[in-house]
């Protein structure tokens, strides 16, 4: 557990990391980034979390059955929707034109619209849950070995 | 002998790799039709303004269920490891 300062400034930047994050992941069909690279500032939002108070302290808020829970989660939404495009072939994009994600935007350099892109918003939150999740529970793990704790079971 | 061996297999690979550089496609010019098809129909036909995502996701979901499969089994052998480890000391 590293200084009140650190600690203090760690509470407050954690916030901000976790909007950009979610940021990142929910316009990944309109600007640079996605489920993977928003999980991985999430990600990174936990490392830092677990830098300013350690290991001890984080796992009171922090269970590892919940992330690997949240982990299998996303990997299933992922292949779920991989699959229920399955009428036409695996991956199909079903969701273009419905009223879900579906509208088609103009052809060309332009603004974007939120409600577009077909299922790949779904897959960006599907894979960000499952970046955020497996990447927390692994340094979470290596921290709690390297730090001598007993491990959940 | 061996470092003499050791600096032939050495060049041997730098040329490979240098000849493997300089028949890259020069910067900007797409080498197939493939790029042309995606950039422009990609918007029309998987709605993503972001093209990246739409080849991510959508024209190469196979190879994005790779890495989502990399990742859950990279998380899955970090906690097994660190868990038989901690059990083997407690049975010890």
């Amino acid at each position: 557990m590293l200084s009140k300062i650190v600690r203090t400034v760690a509470n407050q930047l954690i916030v901000f990391i976790l909007v950009f994050g979610l940021y990142v992941i929910a316009h990944g069909h309109l600007t640079p980034g996605g489920g993977f690279q928003g999980g991985a500032v999430i990600a990174s939002g936990v490392v830092m979390l677990l830098v300013a108070f350690g290991s001890k302290e984080l796992r009171k808020s922090l269970r590892e059955r919940v992330l690997t829970i949240m982990e299998s989660t996303g990997a299933l939404i992922f292949a779920a929707l991989a699959f229920a495009g399955l009428g036409t072939v695996f991956f199909y994009n079903f969701l273009v034109g419905t009223p879900v994600f579906g509208r088609i935007p103009p052809t060309g350099p332009g603004p974007g619209d939120f409600w577009t892109g077909g299922f790949v918003p779904l897959m960006n939150f599907a894979v960000g849950l499952k970046v955020v999740a497996g990447l927390s529970a692994a340094v979470l793990a290596l921290a709690l070995f390297a730090s001598g704790e007993e491990m959940e079971e | 002998m061996r470092q003499v061996a050791g600096l032939i297999l050495w060049l041997v690979l730098v040329a490979f790799l240098v000849w493997g550089v300089l028949l890259i496609h020069p910067f900007g010019y797409p080498p197939s039709a493939m790029d042309d098809y995606i950039i422009e129909n990609a918007q029309e036909q998987t709605g993503n303004n972001n093209v990246v995502a739409a080849v991510v996701f959508d024209y190469r979901g196979f190879d994005t269920l790779g890495e989502a499969t990399i990742l859950f089994t990279a998380v899955t052998g970090v906690l097994l490891l660190l868990r038989t480890l901690k059990r083997k000391e407690n049975d010890l």
